[in-house]
């Protein structure tokens, strides 16, 4: 019996050196394995053997039995492992092709810029007021302490559609008209387009501005220069400073011209802020007196501090754009550079 | 404004150089835009001693020997006629820059570097010079204007630098003066700056002069228009005696680009910059009846300026009149008829006020622009009036050109003579500025800039110099004086240390729009930004009916050009532009978008705000868009925004294809309209006839209120079944012409249990016959209370198909 034993087994495992499919493997389990294979026909002579030498032998039959299972499970995980890899070759793409794109789009640089803007002073607690685009010379001059002969009217070339309503010039009249419709304390940003008849590599006749207001108990010069602090480290990086010096808006008293330490050069001086370390950012000041008055509060209980920055001119900075009227030819070889 | 810097020296001692100077300025308001050294080509040039000097025969050159103290006899060519041995001249050395001077020897044609070079076989290593070349003229340097080379004093010192010797060792400070300070529109006035900020004395010009007693007879002056003009000097003079002004005077008139005419002339430009007032001088022989009278002019009055010129004026313009005619166009120009010539022996200077506004209008209404004008734009105080008038009769007499006569006049509508007065506070100053100031820093600070200063306590007693006509609120004012003098650098950053706590960020409509705009950057549009004004003719391009209701616009009344005249009623035109734009450079493809206003007047002419209506314009191009790509959008925003858009041919909107485009309808209201453009609008696209992407190009244009008006506020959560929704395909033949639309909305109607209805094929054969098609659909039935059995499938089905035979008449396959 041991030698019949030794025999298959010898046989079992030429037979298994031979299989080459799946199909084969399976007749193998078949023929040796199976239900009526060659390890259960030793299993029924099993009766045969005598009573003293039954115990070992069917524990040597067993074991051979384990054995067959395991080299069967050897065979069969190295040719899963085969037909896998055959596979993947086979499947295998050239990484290298073009890729196939699902389109996605951008928005606009003025408006990737606008919305960081945005977020800065959202933090800070301002709400976003957007008014008229055409406005009455009464907000976009009168009320704002321009005055019918007052010389900043010779600052702007103001673009008329009747003779008291103008495109606005700037977004200072929102300053108004915030402050016609709530009461202090007021944080407010007025972010949009403003029109100038104006136009060169600088200036576009439409470009966009965002006005900042906050009226409060006890506003400072300091709180000013705070605020745009934060702003300026935000957008242009945290080594950036500010440098406030000395200007005229009508409405605004005292009057600031707020710079930037050049973020390019650290300070040192550079082609882009002319060697002086310094880059003009944007204005701003104390809110005028008579402003306030105009919207009927008391400059005595409230003072507030407002700025006006230049959309595009903090875009054009952010990303070496040389040319303004580049924002509004719309090529696309230039709007898919701009990613948010 | 440009001020030489050696003529404030002559009101203040300025110890710091012109660099440091320019950074005074600028910390205290001041931005010099330019900086500019007098002859800033020339360099190496050096007095130079003509040793020896030969005539070299047959020709017009000189040789010399020369000494420019180099240490060594310089051998140079000199073709100059009035070079001679012993003579001390400019000399230009090798390496030196002057200027280049064309054929005449006059014209300046750019900045010549001096070689060593040979001249007719003669070495010569060096350049004697011209005035020209050293871009001076007489008014700058007596003797330059002369055709050979400039004559140095005997006495000048061989080898050193020319540049002090000829009063080139100045600079020209070009200082921008914001709009509100008129006053420092002037050598004065900024000279009052920098004794402010340096804290050195001012020395004030000489304005002291003597009177004759001569008095001219019947003389008078009368205002007429004091509302135009507040102020009027007047004041005669006779004995004039023309003639050359003297060199510093020309000098400083050159430096700052003026050429000297004669002294009176002189006088007036002189007190003009140094002063700031412009002044005007009338021939008293040539005035009817020695009369002045200010007013404006009647309607059928001309007048021809200094310069030839002849306006027709109105009851808008100012004018100074002798007793029968306009003799100046007040504020900007001198009339011819009443010029100072060389003849003119008795004059009335004028020096006066006129009202800016009214100045600023004539002058751009009749295009007549001068230095006066300019001046009286700005804004000019009576107290420059004042001064203007006492520094020219000072001038007249200091130059002995004239005798100042008794016959003085002075007409004023009023206006107080002292300056402003106001109460302000310390404590008011420094909360404003959010630090604290001493108070000596401010007295200190208030009285170098002229203000009289009374102390109380924490209470200033506050007079302004009577120039500053900017004061005029007090505390804010001062504290704005008080920093730009202290320096902004001692403001302390506080971040809104003591207000209070606010809620910002975006509303529910920013929020959505920027929700929208980033819905369709994820379809692969990229938001764009055009002008909000175009002009007809991009209207036209459009085949806009000429009674179009778009065609009711607002105009601009001033326009830049003529693409750019009223306001869009329309997106269409912009994107098509930047589509055509964008073809016209090799991108041929793209989609694009813009959310922006259109505007439309409440009525016309307008007279009040006009609406802005926010659309949502946006376009596709290229050969992968389709009317379907285009509708794939509409859905997403649909999608995006929890609304079910409907579409309805469109086949009257004369920029799109009328087969290939549809209206947007959300809620059953038209909110847009998308397709195909026109054919004939594309055929008309200035675009190569090659280009193949112009045939594929959709626009469409939605009113975005009238889109938010019909989203839903706000969402609740509707219940899910638990039971699984089961699908069911259908088949149909149908006639070609039956749409989609109608087949779904019919399957829908049908049965309450039907969710989607999803077309998934449509097939053409010879077997289904000519003129049919079999579109296949895929049903989703919804279960409500209990799982579907094929049971209730089999039954809606049958509903389904009885609906389609009932209304349509369409059999199952």
């Amino acid at each position: 019996m041991e030698a019949k034993i030794n025999a298959l087994k010898e046989q079992m495992e030429i037979s298994l050196g031979a299989v080459q499919s799946q199909e084969e493997l399976a007749e193998f389990w078949q023929a040796y394995l199976g239900k009526k294979g060659s390890i259960a026909g030793l299993m029924k002579e099993l009766g045969k053997v005598s009573a003293e030498e039954r115990p070992a032998m069917g524990k040597f039959i067993n074991q051979f039995k384990a054995y067959a299972e395991q080299r069967y499970q050897e065979v069969r995980a190295e040719m899963d492992r085969k037909e896998l890899e055959a596979r993947n070759k086979n499947e295998q793409v050239d990484i290298t092709m073009p890729a196939v794109k699902r389109p996605m789009g951008s928005l606009h640089p003025i408006t990737i810029v606008k919305d960081q803007m945005v977020d800065v002073f959202a933090g800070m607690g301002f709400e976003i007021y957007e008014g008229p685009e055409i406005e009455d010379d009464d907000h976009n001059f009168t009320r704002l302490n321009v005055a019918k002969n007052h010389p900043a009217r010779d600052m702007q070339d103001t673009f008329y559609v009747a003779e008291d309503i103008v495109l606005r010039t700037h977004t200072s009249p929102g300053q108004i008209r915030v402050m016609d419709a709530e009461k202090p304390p007021i944080k407010v940003l007025v972010p949009g387009r403003v029109f100038r008849s104006d136009s060169d590599a600088t200036h576009s006749p439409m470009f966009h501005q965002m006005e900042g207001l906050v009226v409060d108990k006890k506003i400072t010069l300091c709180d000013l220069q705070g605020m745009l602090d934060e702003f300026v480290k935000k957008i242009f990086g945290s080594e950036v400073k500010t440098r406030l010096r000395p200007s005229y808006f009508p409405f605004t008293e005292p009057s600031v011209e707020v710079d930037v330490s050049c973020f390019e050069c650290g300070g040192k001086g550079c082609s882009l802020c002319k060697g002086t370390g310094w880059i003009e950012v944007l204005g701003g000041g104390i809110v005028h007196h008579k402003v306030l008055e105009n919207c009927g509060i008391d400059p005595n209980e409230y003072s507030g501090l407002a700025f006006g920055i230049g959309i595009e001119r903090i875009a054009m900075l952010k990303y070496g754009i040389n040319n303004i009227g580049l924002l509004y030819e719309n090529d696309l070889r230039f709007l898919k550079q701009f990613k948010d | 404004m440009k001020v030489p810097f050696s003529w404030l020296k002559e009101y203040v001692d300025i110890d710091v150089t012109a660099q440091e100077l320019e950074e005074k300025l600028f910390s205290c308001g001041f931005e010099v835009e330019e900086l500019i050294p007098v002859g800033k080509d020339i360099s190496g040039v050096v007095v130079g001693h003509v040793v020896e000097c030969e005539k070299i025969p047959d020709t017009h050159l000189s040789l010399c020997k020369v000494d420019a103290g180099t240490g060594e006899l310089l051998q140079i060519c000199c073709g100059a006629d009035n070079v001679q041995a012993g003579g001390k001249y400019p000399c230009a050395l090798v390496g030196a820059t002057v200027l280049a001077t064309g054929k005449d020897h006059k014209t300046v044609e750019g900045v010549l570097t001096i070689k060593k070079g040979k001249l007719r076989g003669y070495e010569s290593c060096g350049m004697l010079c011209s005035g020209v070349e050293l871009g001076l003229n007489d008014d700058l340097y007596p003797g330059a204007d002369y055709f050979g080379l400039l004559v140095l004093p005997e006495d000048a010192l061989v080898g050193a630098d020319v540049k002090p010797l000829l009063g080139m060792d100045d600079y020209i400070f070009d200082i921008s003066v914001t709009a509100n300070r008129a006053d420092c529109q002037s050598v004065l006035g900024i000279a009052r700056e920098v004794a402010a900020v340096l804290n050195k004395p001012l020395k004030m010009p000489a304005t002291d002069y003597t009177t004759s007693d001569y008095t001219y007879p019947g003389l008078n002056i009368t205002v007429e228009a004091l509302d135009l003009c507040p102020r009027y000097l007047g004041h005669g003079v006779r004995n004039i005696t023309p003639g050359q002004s003297p060199q510093w005077m020309r000098r400083y008139l050159a430096l700052c680009g003026l050429r000297s005419i004669s002294n009176v002339v002189d006088i007036t430009n002189f007190v003009m910059l140094e002063i700031g007032q412009p002044m005007h001088a009338f021939d008293m022989s040539t005035l009817e009846s020695t009369q002045i009278i200010v007013r404006r002019a009647r309607n059928d009055e001309s007048i021809v300026t200094l310069d030839g010129k002849e306006f027709q004026l109105s009851d808008s313009n100012l004018v100074i009149c002798d007793g029968a005619k306009p003799v100046a166009l007040a504020g900007i120009m001198g009339g011819l008829n009443s010029e100072i010539t060389e003849n003119t022996t008795q004059l009335l200077f004028e020096s006066a006020k006129f009202m800016r506004d009214n100045i600023r209008k004539t002058s751009r209404s009749l295009g007549q622009s001068t230095d006066a004008s300019s001046h009286y734009e700005k804004g000019i105080s009576e107290y420059t009036c004042e001064l203007g008038m006492a520094r020219a009769l000072h001038l007249i007499q200091e130059l002995g050109c004239g005798e100042v006569t008794a016959s003085a006049f002075d007409v004023s509508a009023g206006a107080p003579r002292e300056g402003k007065r106001f109460t302000a506070t310390i404590s008011g100053i420094n909360r404003i500025l959010g630090i604290e100031v001493p108070a000596e820093a401010i007295l200190d600070i208030l009285r170098r800039l002229q203000f009289e200063v009374k102390q109380d306590g924490d209470v200033l007693d506050v007079t302004a110099p009577r120039y500053r006509e900017d004061i005029e609120i007090g505390e804010p004012d001062l504290a704005e004086e008080v920093i730009r003098e202290y320096g902004y650098e001692h403001i302390v950053p506080t971040f809104l240390q003591a207000s209070s706590v606010t809620n910002g960020g975006l509303n529910a409509a920013q929020q959505r729009r920027a929700k929208l705009k980033r819905t369709l950057c994820g379809q692969g549009y990229y938001e764009i930004s055009t002008l909000a004004f175009y002009a007809d003719a991009d209207l036209d391009a459009l085949h806009l009916a000429e009674d179009a209701p778009e065609r009711r616009v607002i105009r601009l009344l001033n326009p830049i050009t003529s693409n750019l005249t009223i306001m869009r009623p329309l997106l269409a035109p912009s994107m098509l532009n930047t589509v055509v734009e964008n073809l016209k450079k090799g991108n041929n493809a793209g989609r694009i978008f813009e959310l922006s206003n259109v505007y439309a007047p409440k009525e016309l002419p307008v007279t009040q705000l006009p609406d802005e209506i926010p659309h949502l314009g946006f376009a596709a191009f290229g050969d992968d868009e389709d009317f379907f790509t285009v509708k794939g959008t509409m859905e997403a925003l649909a999608e995006a925004f929890g609304v079910r858009f409907d579409y309805e041919r469109a086949e009257d909107v004369p920029y799109l294809h009328p087969g290939i485009s549809a209206y947007i309808l959300c809620d059953g209201k038209r909110v847009g309209v998308f397709g195909k453009l026109a054919n004939q609008v594309t055929g008309e696209l200035k675009l190569p006839k090659d280009s193949k992407a112009n045939h594929k190009i959709f626009l469409g244009e939605i009113d975005y209120n009238a889109l938010c008006a019909l989203l839903p506020e706000s969402m609740r959560y509707q219940p899910i079944s638990e039971f699984a929704t089961v699908t069911r395909d259908l088949a149909l033949v149908v006639e070609e012409g039956m749409t989609c639309g109608t087949l779904v909305e019919t399957i829908r109607s049908a049965c309450k249990q039907v969710g989607d209805v999803e077309l998934f094929d449509v097939y053409r054969s010879e077997q289904i016959g000519e003129g049919k098609k079999s579109m296949a659909f895929k049903i989703f039935f919804v279960p409500e209370d209990k799982a579907l059995t094929p049971k209730d499938i089999d039954r809606f089905m049958n509903k389904i198909l009885g609906n389609l035979k009932h209304k349509l008449n369409i059999d199952m396959r």
